[in-house]
């Protein structure tokens, strides 16, 4: 593998601290070197077979990290495959992905994680997965933490449902806190959401559509909580509860309250949720159909209110691949989610950085450091000297629409066909091979 | 210029900015008065035609009625609308179609289509449904109520019987100000009900008040929703059916929806006691109150048997001017683009 060099580039790496003009040495997959302008000597890199970007005006950071994904595969290889998936993490500035287990057949086996890890999949980034927290999602008995962790599980989950049972969501969060690594959560209390499409409110009754409320997030969020609290003072273990997807204001609120008070608690927002509200439905568009549901206003400016004070850990995509025609149905039926690794930097620097004033450097942060901090990804999220040379190269001051037919995912259900963006990707980098040119 | 021509002109000014076939009823939300205004202008001439005329208005024109929810009243009167128009008509219902075998709405649509289907009209159980097939056919689809939605046609012929009934309403001038001062209220399973959505939508733009009343569980404080869009304060929410009784010019009852219900409990004696018109609460509350009902109605439950079939029922009333206002719809669905060629 060549060396790969970044030159006159505005380097942002937060954990490190840096935010200056440097120069970047990749070197067999790793980070190099850090130097000022000049300091690798233009001239010189060339000789030695080099490949040189010319990052000037460019920002250059860690490559994104995204701890929620679908890649449809095994099983519904129609909407995805871990290819064409990870070919839109790359074209999105990602470098690391963690795939969630929702999968046919579900992943809940060290088997069928080896499978989905395994280089003949074709993943152009760094694939990681989260398999599932109980068989077959089913909510009833937990899987093998600790062989399932050993063959590279980086949390689990049972994403798409909840974990609703008290007994076994305890369950969970005391073999994971064992074994080091978070239980996310999909919270929604199902008793609550049967048969409802979108969000509860005006928008709803007006569309005839039965909405979902927002205590059913609420309320598992509090459940959690309060299982932290307990299993701290009756078990002396330190569980880490990561809340998926975060979409109401009171559940932000819970979540604000119970860091406050010490519990190791962390969360995720997804781009629509700080970009869209119910309203984006419009005459029953489909594409703006995912759970949880796009919220009011007030919910949305909550999402970038938690975003902009440090509540929520991170931004995650929740990218969710379906076909065409799975899409084209009465919405009702149609199924939850939409596409989301090629939108979220663009929508995440015109929604927070431009719109309310998020520095790029925090933007980097909730999508790099902060990820990787939270599934424990050593060696990722930083430009530090020594860690993988996974690298985007953007232009923060890009204005572009982006389209849909020209997403590298196998599927198009987005609600953001034709939707402006700010900052576009140059580069991305995973291990010191370039996986994407823009 | 003639009705034909300015139905047109209406037409073609609503339709530029939409997705969706000229022609189309979706929802009633975004009709204009003047559009409102046409379709009974409309309907009146139609209904004034010697049938032998009317039924050359839409000679071998060929209209699908695609039904997944079952359907007397609805069903039939569009179908014998466009068969008084000449039309041929055929219908689809789910459970003797492929729909059985699993087809989706949009191949269903194709197939119509491709057979020479050049109007669809839809009754459907999902909420939107409609906008899909319409998406998908390009045809003009007339919503014929879906789920929870709307019932467009619906609210059209009870505005219509409302127009016939009320003293002292100019129908002659459909604008913004013809209701102005009249009261509607529609008591009831607000919440399942396409037909309250589409009335408290299209009464206001005629400068009517829309008084919901029900209990909470079928009338949630989110209905105040339906008059948001620039009528503010046209639709308000009166819990107690006495009182709204009171304010009533007209009083439109709903059915519960049982097969919507969804674990919905609910207190049927107690609900009777409280909204049910009945002989005594009409006499005392709005004696002199057109009386309407969508159907179908369970006469004991939210009316008694003896206000149905009393003085102030316009309820077959309704059903007279839904055929009516159907053949309209349906010349409108299939004139919109060879209005010139139809002289009257």
């Amino acid at each position: 593998m060549s060396d790969v060099l970044i030159l006159n580039g505005r380097v942002v790496d937060p954990a490190s601290g840096v935010d200056a003009e440097r120069d970047l040495l990749l070197r067999d997959g790793r980070v190099a070197a850090v130097e000022r302008p000049g300091g690798f000597g233009g001239g010189k890199a060339k000789d030695t077979g080099s490949q040189v970007i010319d990052a000037s005006g460019m920002i250059v950071a860690p490559g994104l990290v995204d701890v929620h994904v679908h890649l449809r595969e095994p099983g519904q290889t129609y909407k995805e495959s871990i290819a064409t998936g990870t070919a839109a993490a790359a074209a999105g500035g990602f470098t690391s992905i963690v795939a969630m287990p929702n999968t046919v057949p579900v992943n809940d086996s060290v088997a069928g994680l080896e499978w989905m890890l395994d280089a003949a999949r074709g993943a152009v980034v760094k694939l990681f997965a989260m398999p599932a927290a109980t068989f077959g999602s089913m909510g009833e008995e937990i899987t093998d933490f600790y062989e399932l962790h050993r063959a590279g599980a980086v949390g689990f989950t049972d994403d798409g449902k909840p974990v609703l049972q008290d007994r076994v969501m305890r369950e969970a969060l005391v073999a994971a806190a064992g074994i080091g690594v978070p239980v996310s959560q999909h919270a929604e209390d199902t008793r609550l959401t049967g048969g409802c499409s979108m969000n509860a409110g005006p928008v709803a009754f007006r569309l005839g559509l039965r909405g979902m409320i927002v205590e059913a997030e609420a309320r598992i969020v509090e459940r959690d909580i309060r299982l932290l609290r307990d299993i701290e003072r009756q078990d002396g273990l330190r569980p880490h509860l990561h809340v998926q997807h975060v979409s109401t204001a009171k559940a932000m609120s819970l979540i604000r309250a119970a860091k406050a008070e010490g519990l190791h608690v962390t969360c995720e927002v997804a781009p629509h949720h700080f970009t869209l509200t119910d309203e984006a439905i419009g005459d029953y568009d489909t594409n703006a159909k995912m759970n949880p549901p796009l919220r009011n206003d007030s919910d949305r400016l909550a999402m970038i209110a938690g975003l902009m004070d440090g509540t929520v850990d991170c931004i995650a995509t929740d990218h969710a691949p379906h076909a065409l025609f799975e899409k084209e149905q009465e919405f009702e039926r149609a199924p939850n989610g939409i596409t989301g690794l090629e939108t979220a930097l663009g929508l995440a620097l015109r929604v927070l950085h431009k719109g309310h004033g998020l520095t790029v450097s925090r933007a980097i942060e909730l999508m790099s450091a902060q990820p990787a901090g939270i599934v424990a990804l050593e060696g990722r999220g930083t430009l530090k000297v020594g860690s993988f040379a996974d690298v985007v190269v953007f232009d923060p001051a890009a204005e572009w629409s982006f389209e849909a037919k020209r997403s590298r995912s196998k599927s198009k259900n987005t609600p953001f066909d034709g939707a402006e963006m700010v900052g576009r990707v140059m580069t991305t980098i995973c291990e010191g091979r370039i996986v994407y040119r823009g | 210029m003639s009705w034909w021509t300015e139905l047109a002109l209406i037409e073609q000014a609503a339709m530029k900015a939409s997705r969706y076939a000229a022609g189309s009823l979706l929802t009633v939300g975004d009709l204009p008065v003047a559009e409102v205004a046409a379709i009974l202008a409309a309907t009146d001439r139609i209904e004034r035609m010697p049938s032998a005329d009317r039924a050359r208005m839409l000679t071998g024109r060929r209209i699908a009625l695609l039904f997944y929810e079952s359907s007397t009243r609805t069903r039939t009167s569009f179908e014998l609308a466009a068969k008084s128009l000449g039309a041929i008509t055929t219908l689809v219902s789910d459970k003797s179609s492929s729909i059985e075998k699993g087809e989706s709405l949009k191949d269903t649509g194709l197939t119509l289509r491709a057979l020479g289907a050049e109007c669809i009209i839809l009754r459907h159980a999902n909420s939107g449904a409609p906008y899909l097939l319409a998406k998908a056919t390009g045809l003009p689809v007339l919503n014929a109520g879906d789920g929870m939605h709307e019932h467009p046609s619906q609210a059209l012929l009870d505005l219509r019987t409302i127009l016939a009934r009320l003293p002292g309403v100019d129908t002659g001038r459909i604008d913004s100000k013809t209701l102005a001062g009249v009261t509607v209220v529609i008591t009831g399973d607000i919440l399942h009900s396409r037909v309250a959505r589409s009335n408290a939508m299209l009464l206001p733009k005629l400068g009517a008040k829309v008084l919901l009343c029900g209990p909470k569980e079928l009338l949630p404080e989110d209905a105040l929703a339906l008059g948001c869009s620039g009528n503010t304060g046209a639709v308000e929410i009166e819990r107690e059916f006495d009182k709204a009784l009171k304010r009533a010019q007209v009083v439109m009852m709903l059915r519960i929806q049982r097969e919507r219900l969804a674990g919905l409990e609910l207190d049927l004696a107690d609900y009777v006691a409280r909204y049910q018109l009945s002989e005594e609460r009409l006499a005392v509350g709005a004696p002199e109150a057109v009386v309407m009902h969508p159907g179908p109605m369970i006469r004991g439950l939210e009316i008694a048997g003896e206000v149905a079939d009393g003085p102030n029922s316009a309820i077959e009333d309704q059903v007279r001017h839904g055929l009516a206002v159907r053949t309209a719809l349906l010349v409108r669905a299939l004139g919109a683009g060879g209005f010139e060629s139809v002289t009257v």
